[in-house]
């Protein structure tokens, strides 16, 4: 059988997903694919371009790699735009000169960056924000740059604007030519709360400004207004609309719109027969899809459109192009801004219910029908987690509640979350970017798919936008509890158990040892995950040594050999120092320690010393010459207290108000050797200028003129999370005992690996809950976390002084058994400003 | 006439104490770096490169010894990798391979054929 040859213009992400649904069609084997490309690398994700800048490579961003064209037998030119369409003879030349000829034409040319004619555009540092290049020059030219300013306050133009300050320019603006920020999307109050969070961020809004000149010799240097205004500018981001990429279709004299765009009809068919015409270069109706989903689906359109030609049949679903709703969700600059349904109507044809938080940046809009019984749409910002729901109240005309506004501000009776979800249609579209219905992810989940995952791969929802993973991962559970799974957090495939009940029962059933609760508790021979995280438990029950009776292989490596292990297989020193407080002596031994085993050394974020490099069999030697002088393990290395920080306090500020060194040195020294689901740590400040920054601690302990007041679940890293206030005003002994009572109350029942702040964002009723369970007492079991703490605080030995005084497990320390003197040969370490630093490992 | 059969030598590598019960440790025969594994649990014994390929460490034998499914394996203290004690083969999605040795106890006494 001949094969049907279609020639695809442009690989951008829609050109891409027409080659990939036609290669995962039944017509794949009928079919010979050409795609050419003008940039010079397979299509990327440009939705989520700004995060080149920040958290992704573009390995990450690559839709497909060239070995999957190579492997789909897709030919590919890439570098290598069409610059002519011969529709006689059915022809396209490139560039380069290649010429191919073609059964079906298809035009996903996209779109380029409208540059509006404003005088003094071609000066450098003046760009558009469209192509990795462009982001390539926006990065070198930054760097001398600390004012930026945006033309246009759309939604990319606010993405541009974040990709200024990722790119280190201070002092952001944004210029929008009509009177708020993205007019197609939200209004004006709507704006005006998306304004005031910008300013949080740095970036200024400057609405209602026509920009008449870029100022500048050669080099931008700054616009002035058509009223006069002028504002600096160090560079220049052009993002003020798009223009479709219609060019080769015009000079072929194909049919486009007047203010540009390819003409197509409902099959994506464009004036000239056998030529389709997808994504932003394609013209339905008079309107430009600016939006990858409506691009996705007439990908699947004009696939369809060429099967019915060449086999008479579609193969998928869709097959008409008839419009597409431009409900959008997404997240700027940290920010939820979502708009659905018809966001604007207004009374009289409906009433407008409205709800705004200014102070926590919140503004929430729904239109309902003047009988209350339909919602038409609505604006959410600072808070969109119940758009989906929404958009599909409006989408399946789902029944409201009789009280409007539970749609925005959450039903008084504490509904349950996910309960809606069942409710739904089974045609009701969950992932729009793919086209997948809540009935194709529950048809998977009835076929014994059981993970998200496994639903991602099967269906592809999620793998778009991911604005639908909370609601798929909903349906999951709902899926699988309607087929009677009990949907638990269980450990690993060894334990049928969550973390608190293998605790409980650990705890009732006196076991000592991993291979104990194993068989007692559990099935197989374990694993890294399971290992860990029930010596964890022992530990926190318990108190005993972490290295004696068979627990020494149950723990984690760093564990196991109280060190942690870093680039090259070396480990890392790390001696207590109590809220940083150290003598001139202890810094000394630290300094001679170091020297002697070559190590090199660094004050840590906790107001500590630790000191790397350090061989394993070393270990013991280097600990034995810290405990001589008086120092004792820090526990770098476990899940367990790290340290307490501490400002001076009384003791030398003359701003403090109450001794923060002796009271995070005694808060220290009391919870030192502590073993939790994760690793913890505290602060205390000696007045309310916080330089402790105790908020950002798992336990915050802040000095008032007559107490301390006490904060919980603070969190830096990855995710950083401002303590809450528990109580306020409290004496040394009471402040003790809350945290005696928060940290066991954690230990009990969080979940392995699970830090404060995430195990009080999933407690239910939070703070207020915590509250009750530990100063009301409301579970009864005050008295037995104080005494549970009790018996750990009095439990304490020093680890290493225990490993360094004891033959068996000091023998453990060697990297060769069978020669435990010689040092692993492979250790590099190479010279790095005056020190070492272990050699690269890529 | 030069009939190659692959004759293996045992190697004397150390003593059953040196390994501690579920879980490994390293020793030197001439010249290799081999990761030594006294799987109590299951009563059996492994033998694996100490080289993790990921990143090129010798550390396999820090490593927490487990099973998936039954397929006894290693995790490495790095970015636990696993690795098949059995075959070698990685036990995720890149087809990394560590080399896998013959091994054997005899009284106290734990021999690696090379």
């Amino acid at each position: 059988m001949e094969k049907s040859k279609i020639v695809v213009i442009g690989n951008g992400m829609v050109g891409y997903k027409f080659c990939e649904k036609a290669i995962s069609s039944s017509l794949r084997t009928q079919l010979e694919i050409v795609v050419f490309g003008e940039e010079p690398r397979p299509a990327y994700d440009r939705v989520h371009l700004s995060s080149y800048f920040g958290e992704k490579t573009l390995e990450e961003l690559t839709m497909a790699p060239l070995t999957w064209y190579e492997k789909n037998n897709i030919r590919i030119h890439l570098g290598d735009p069409v610059l002519e369409l011969d529709k006689e003879n059915k022809k396209v030349t490139s560039h380069r000169g290649v010429v191919e000829s073609y059964d079906y034409l298809v035009f996903a040319t996209g779109s380029g960056a409208f540059v509006p004619p404003i005088k003094g555009v071609e000066l450098d540092g003046v760009f558009v924000y469209r192509t990795i290049e462009d982001l390539d020059m926006m990065k070198s030219h930054a760097k001398k740059a600390k004012t930026g300013v945006v033309i246009g306050g759309g939604l990319l133009g606010l993405e541009a604007a974040k990709a200024l300050l990722d790119l280190g320019v201070s002092d952001a603006h944004v210029v929008e030519f009509a009177p708020r920020l993205m007019p197609r999307q939200i209004d004006a109050a709507g704006s005006g709360v998306l304004e005031s969070k910008l300013a949080e961020l740095g970036i200024k809004v400057h609405a209602n400004k026509n920009t008449e000149t870029f100022l500048g010799d050669d080099t931008v240097s700054g616009l002035k207004f058509y009223d006069g205004e002028t504002l600096n500018a160090e560079m220049v981001v052009i993002s003020a609309g798009i223009k479709p990429r219609d060019e080769l279709a015009k000079a072929a004299e194909l049919k486009t719109g007047l203010r540009g765009g390819i003409e197509v009809n409902e099959s994506m068919e464009t004036s000239q027969e056998s030529i389709f015409a997808i994504g932003e270069c394609a013209l339905y109706d008079g309107m430009i899809y600016g939006l990858v989903a409506p691009g996705y689906e007439m990908a699947e359109v004009a696939l369809n459109s060429i099967a019915k030609k060449i086999i008479n049949d579609v193969v998928s679903k869709r097959s008409e192009f008839t419009g597409f709703d431009m409900s959008t969700k997404l997240k700027l600059i940290g920010v939820d801004v979502a708009s659905f349904g018809n966001a604007f109507a207004e009374a009289p044809g409906c009433k407008t219910i409205t709800f705004e938080d200014r102070a926590k940046g919140i503004y929430k809009r729904v239109n309902v029908s003047n009988d209350g019984k339909e919602l038409l749409g609505g604006i959410l910002i600072g808070d969109a987690e119940q758009y989906n729901m929404l958009l599909q109240t409006v989408n399946n005309k789902l029944p409201i509640p009789q009280n409007a506004e539970e749609l925005i501000i959450g039903s008084r009776g504490g509904e349950d979350d996910g309960a809606g979800i069942m409710a739904i249609s089974d045609f009701a579209l969950i992932c729009s970017c793919e086209a997948v219905t809540k009935g194709d992810i529950l048809e998977e989940v009835e076929k014994g798919c059981s993970t998200l995952d496994g639903l991602k791969k099967a269906t592809k929802a999620c793998t778009g936008c991911g604005g639908c993973t909370p609601m798929v991962k909903d349906l999951l559970n709902a899926g699988l509890v309607a087929q009677g799974v009990f949907v638990r957090n269980v450990i690993c495939e060894h334990f049928d158990h969550t973390r608190q009940e293998i605790l409980s029962l650990t705890k009732m059933k006196n076991l000592k040892t991993y291979d104990e609760v194993l068989d007692t508790l559990g099935t197989g021979d374990g694993c890294e995950t399971c290992k860990p995280a029930v010596a964890s438990i022992l530990a926190s029950l318990w108190g005993e040594n972490v290295l004696e009776k068979g627990r020494i292989t149950a723990q984690d490596s760093n564990d196991r050999f109280l060190a942690n292990i870093q680039r090259g297989g070396t480990y890392s020193v790390v001696p207590r120092i109590p809220a940083g407080e150290i003598t001139p002596d202890k810094l000394i031994v630290i300094g001679k320690v170091a020297k002697k085993y070559g190590l090199y050394t660094k004050i840590t974020g906790g107001q500590r010393i630790d000191m790397f490099g350090a061989h394993v069999s070393d270990l013991p030697n280097i600990w034995e010459e810290l405990i001589d002088a008086g120092f004792e393990t820090g526990q770098a290395y476990g899940k367990s207290l790290r340290t307490v920080k501490s400002c001076v306090g009384t003791t030398w500020c003359r701003y403090g108000v109450q001794d923060a060194v002796s009271f995070a040195i005694e808060v220290e020294n009391r919870y030192k050797g502590l073993r939790s689901p994760h690793k913890l740590k505290g602060g205390v400040s000696g007045c309310v200028r916080e330089c402790a920054e105790a908020k950002g601690k798992d336990f915050g302990i802040i000095a008032t003129e007559i107490g301390w007041n006490l904060y919980v679940g603070g969190n830096g890293g990855a995710t950083p999370r401002h303590a809450e206030l528990l109580a306020t005003d409290l004496s040394d002994e009471r402040c003790i005992q809350l945290i005696d009572r928060f940290l066991m109350f954690y230990i009990q029942t969080a979940e392995p690996l699970q830090r404060t702040a995430a195990w009080m964002d999933k407690m239910e009723g939070g703070i207020a809950y915590l509250k009750t369970v530990i100063m009301d007492d409301v579970l009864g079991i005050c008295e037995e976390l104080d005494e549970g703490m009790q018996k750990l605080v009095e439990n304490y030995k020093c680890e290493w002084t225990e490993a360094v005084n004891n033959p068996e497990i000091r023998k453990q320390f060697a990297h060769f058994v069978n020669a435990p003197e010689e040092k692993d040969p492979t250790v590099e370490l190479v010279p790095f400003r005056e020190q070492v630093k272990a050699k690269d490992w890529n | 006439m030069e009939t190659v059969l692959e004759t293996k030598a045992w190697v004397k590598a150390c003593k059953v104490e040196d390994i501690p019960a579920n879980g490994g440790a390293c020793v030197m025969i001439d010249g290799e770096q081999i990761a030594i594994f006294n799987f109590e649990r299951r009563g059996e014994w492994y033998a694996t490169q100490n080289l993790c390929p990921h990143k090129q460490q010798m550390v396999l034998s820090r490593g927490m010894i487990g099973a998936t499914k039954d397929e006894p394996k290693v995790a490495c203290p790095f970015h636990k990798k696993n690795f098949s004690l059995k075959t070698g083969a990685c036990m995720g999605e890149e087809d990394y391979q560590l080399k896998t040795y013959e091994i054997k106890v005899e009284g106290d006494d734990v021999f690696v054929g090379i």
